[in-house]
């Protein structure tokens, strides 16, 4: 390249400096536009729910609607709490203990929405698989979770998420 | 179709000639296009391929129009506003079908180009940037494709949205916020459905302007033949078998408690849905479903071999017959469960997919091996035959399911409709029995008249029910005897009602339920006549009945339907297998009322374009003849 380049004035300089003043300028104004694709205040504020626990029968099942996904509550038997607390944790995928995922070992409350893509595990009601350890399974795309909502085996990378949810007395739990 | 000088189609075109000279893309296109023209025949082939792409665009445009008129983008609304579409407004049913179908055209006329393109290479420079283009407008298509799939608002649409718009929470750190930012929520609703229909009725407008640049200067087929060979096939598929490329389960209402136990997309998005599903790993699904897209991108760089100046390649041949031959097999994979041999299936099928881009292109680059031999072209040519079988059994293909036995229908050939009477009788026995538990809210009294009942027997059937009404001037709610324009009402005042009444299981609404159902009336005498004693060592919960048809086996509904548990006034046949028969053909009439006027629409339009075709072909020949002696002047 024999020619000759002329070296940047304060001319190109200030072009530059209003170019990039520009073009932040154009990036802030489309911020507020993308915020309002975000949720909403009205759909962050969604109110929490009441569940009554006592029709559930033991080894009964129910699943509810929070924030519009289902939540499994689940009154598990003495077997199945057996199985979740005697679970190696080496053995996890997303190693947990059973007694970090309830606050009453004969009630498990999880979001019943598969870790994977978002399908709703089956496994709530009697006569539907429930998968290789006694929990649920994931039709979808073929996931395993046990007694304690943990995953075991298939694409799903975490348990099922635990909501937050307290006590109000011994049959009612408030969700959220 | 060359318009006349100076009319308004010339001075557009000259419009987006010179549109076209300021874009940077446009010397690539002419290089490729105009400089480096294909031989003949396949240039006459791209232009239909072109012609049949930017026709139905345009319908796609038009109908799609018409429908965001009447449809309501709300998760209480949409599913009810689509369906009022199909039964209450001016053939609202074709407008519907010709959009749905149309997609399933548009992908097909896509994949065709794209194959085509691959076997032909013509992604070689200086064609590469239009290659691109073209893949840039498929994934347009795609994201265009889903979303409106999401928009009838079925347990598919539903359940499909959330498979796909939840593998971006895959992506480490901010997925779970890209996902929430996504839905406007913390599940796909209202916002979502909202902004899905917003951008589902815009994109379409940059697949026109790309399609456009993509096209560039290239004139519009005049295989008119061709053409009208395409619209007929369109004909019968929308005409006769509308919902044959769609999943019955689309006809359920969402329902975000309750996932559908076979899920799967449309057709064209069964081999990506199936490489998404055969990787164990949440995060690699995702990236090789997308990579599985953006490998074409690569194809330019991956297959770097020269011209072969019109050489034949019999081993390209037999791995470009290879590669498809994998495609069709991934779709057939995409929808099977996705347990044992379908997932070993799925994952060596997924692995050629791959293998073919990244390893068997490359090699094949640097050298063709010399193959005088035969071996290559023969298996070439069977490979070619094999494909084609296959894609034929995918097509044919039903969605799965225990086989139930095929009743000969009224309405079963091509030119089969309704049997009044029986639709009468089937009327008999959903009044006296079914309604007991299940309502048809789609189905309004009024719509008996197609059954051949008069106005006074329709108002005496409308006021034999009661509905509610209000609220009054005190403010109360109260019941009223049914009008001809009231729908059949349900027993139970709300779901919870009706799940309390049913020991926990709803008795669904009938208006769709035949559409809604694999096998359609026929699952619905399968059902109605399918109980029995349950094999030995197979539990049934208490509540239930065992069912040899009904999805699990074990059904809340009481056997219904009894030898001679009816007195028909026409004196026909009332042994269970009758009845179970007649109330089906019932079902299937409240599910698909527009379908007798579908078909005789359909023979017209059949005949039209027969007609059409016939001079279209006299046409051709006659083009024929004069080109002929022509051609053999020029070269």
């Amino acid at each position: 390249m024999s020619e000759h380049v002329e070296p940047p004035t304060r001319r190109d300089f200030l072009f530059g400096a209003i170019y990039a003043a520009g073009a932040g300028g154009v990036l802030a104004s489309l911020l507020p536009l993308a915020d309002t694709l975000a949720p909403a205040a009205d759909t962050l504020a969604l109110a929490s729910i009441e569940v009554d626990l006592a029709p559930i029968l033991e080894g009964q099942a129910i699943t509810v609607l929070w924030r519009g996904k289902a939540v499994f509550v689940r009154h598990r038997t003495p077997a199945e709490i057996a199985a979740a607390r005697e679970t190696d944790l080496a053995k996890l995928r997303d190693p947990q203990t059973d007694a970090d995922r309830v606050l009453r070992p004969e009630w498990l409350v999880a979001v019943g929405v598969c870790t994977h893509l978002g399908c709703v595990p089956l496994g709530q009601r009697s006569g539907q698989p429930r998968g290789d350890h006694g929990g649920w399974f994931c039709p979808c795309h073929g996931a395993h979770y046990d007694t304690s909502g943990r995953v075991r085996k298939g694409p799903a990378p975490a348990n099922l998420a635990v909501p937050p949810y307290v006590f109000l007395d011994d049959t009612r739990i408030r969700i959220g | 179709m060359t318009a006349p000088l100076s009319s308004p189609a010339t001075r557009l075109g000259k419009l987006v000639a010179a549109a076209a000279d300021r874009l940077p893309l446009s010397t690539q296109i002419r290089r490729g296009v105009v400089d480096h023209p294909l031989p003949n025949s396949l240039e006459r082939w791209g232009k239909l391929v072109g012609s049949l792409a930017a026709f139905l665009l345009v319908v796609m445009i038009a109908t799609g129009v018409i429908l965001a008129m009447h449809y309501t983008p709300h998760v209480d609304h949409a599913f009810d506003s689509v369906e009022r579409i199909m039964r209450d407004v001016g053939s609202g049913w074709l407008v519907r079908y010709l959009h749905k179908n149309g997609a399933s055209l548009f992908f097909a006329v896509a994949y065709i180009h794209v194959f085509r393109c691959l076997y032909l290479r013509s992604y070689r420079p200086p064609r590469e940037r239009m290659w691109r283009l073209g893949v840039i407008l498929l994934l347009l298509m795609t994201a265009t494709a889903f979303m409106g799939y999401v928009l009838p608002w079925g347990q598919m649409s539903l359940w499909g949205a959330t498979v796909i718009t939840s593998a971006f929470s895959a992506v480490p750190v901010v997925g779970e916020r890209i996902v929430a930012f996504l839905w406007g929520g913390y599940a796909i609703g209202t916002p979502t459905l909202n902004r899905f229909f917003v951008l589902h009725f815009l994109l379409p407008f940059a697949i026109f302007g790309v399609t456009v640049a993509y096209l560039g200067r290239r004139r519009l087929t005049k295989d008119l033949f061709a053409l009208g060979i395409f619209l007929v096939a369109a004909c019968v598929l929308v005409f006769w078998f509308p919902d044959h490329l769609g999943h019955p389960d689309n006809y359920v209402p969402a329902d975000p408690a309750v996932t559908p136990p076979h899920l799967m997309p449309e057709w064209y998005f069964l081999p990506l849905y199936a490489v998404l599903r055969a990787i164990p790993d949440k995060l690699m699904g995702v990236v090789a479903m997308v990579g599985a897209l953006l490998v074409l991108f690569a194809v330019p760089r991956l297959d770097r071999s020269p011209e072969h100046g019109g050489r034949p390649r019999p081993w390209f041949a037999v791995a470009f017959w290879l590669f498809a031959l994998d495609c069709i097999l991934l779709g057939y994979i995409g929808a099977k469960p996705a347990e044992g041999v379908w997932m070993v299936a799925a994952r060596l099928a997924t692995a050629y997919y791959f293998l073919h881009f990244l390893v068997v292109l490359p090699l094949l680059t640097h050298r063709e091996p010399d193959a005088r031999g035969r071996l290559p072209g023969l298996a070439a040519t069977g490979l070619k035959a094999l494909t084609a079988l296959a894609a034929v059994l995918a097509v044919a293909s039903p969605f799965g399911g225990e086989t139930l036995r095929e009743h000969d229908w009224s309405w079963r050939g091509p030119f089969g409709g309704y049997d009044a009477a029986q639709l009468r009788r089937g009327h008999q026995v959903y009044s006296q029995s079914c309604a007991a538990c299940h309502g048809m809210k789609r189905v309004r009294f009024r719509e008996l008249a197609a059954l051949g009942y008069g106005d006074e027997e329709i108002a005496a059937f409308a006021a034999a029910r009661f509905v509610t009404d209000g609220p009054d001037d005190e403010g109360e709610m109260f019941e009223r005897p049914g009008l001809p324009s009231d729908a059949f009402p349900s027993p139970f005042p709300n779901d919870r009602a009706a799940m309390a009444a049913n020991s926990g299981a709803k008795p669904p609404d009938l208006s769709l339920l035949a559409k809604a159902s694999v096998g359609g009336a026929d699952y619905v005498v399968a059902v109605l006549t399918g109980y029995g004693e349950p094999p030995p060592a197979t539990e049934i919960p208490p509540g239930t009945y065992y069912n040899t048809a009904f999805p699990g086996h074990a059904i809340a509904m009481a056997p219904q339907i009894f030898d001679g548990a009816f007195e028909f006034a026409d004196g026909a046949p009332n042994d269970a297998a009758a009845i179970a028969r007649d109330v089906a053909a019932f079902l299937q009439w409240a599910s698909e009322p527009e379908l007798e006027a579908r078909r005789a629409m359909g023979l017209r339009v059949a005949a039209f374009l027969l007609a059409l075709l016939a001079a279209m072909y006299a046409l051709k020949r006659r083009d024929r003849a004069v080109a002929m002696p022509k051609r053999r002047v020029k070269t």
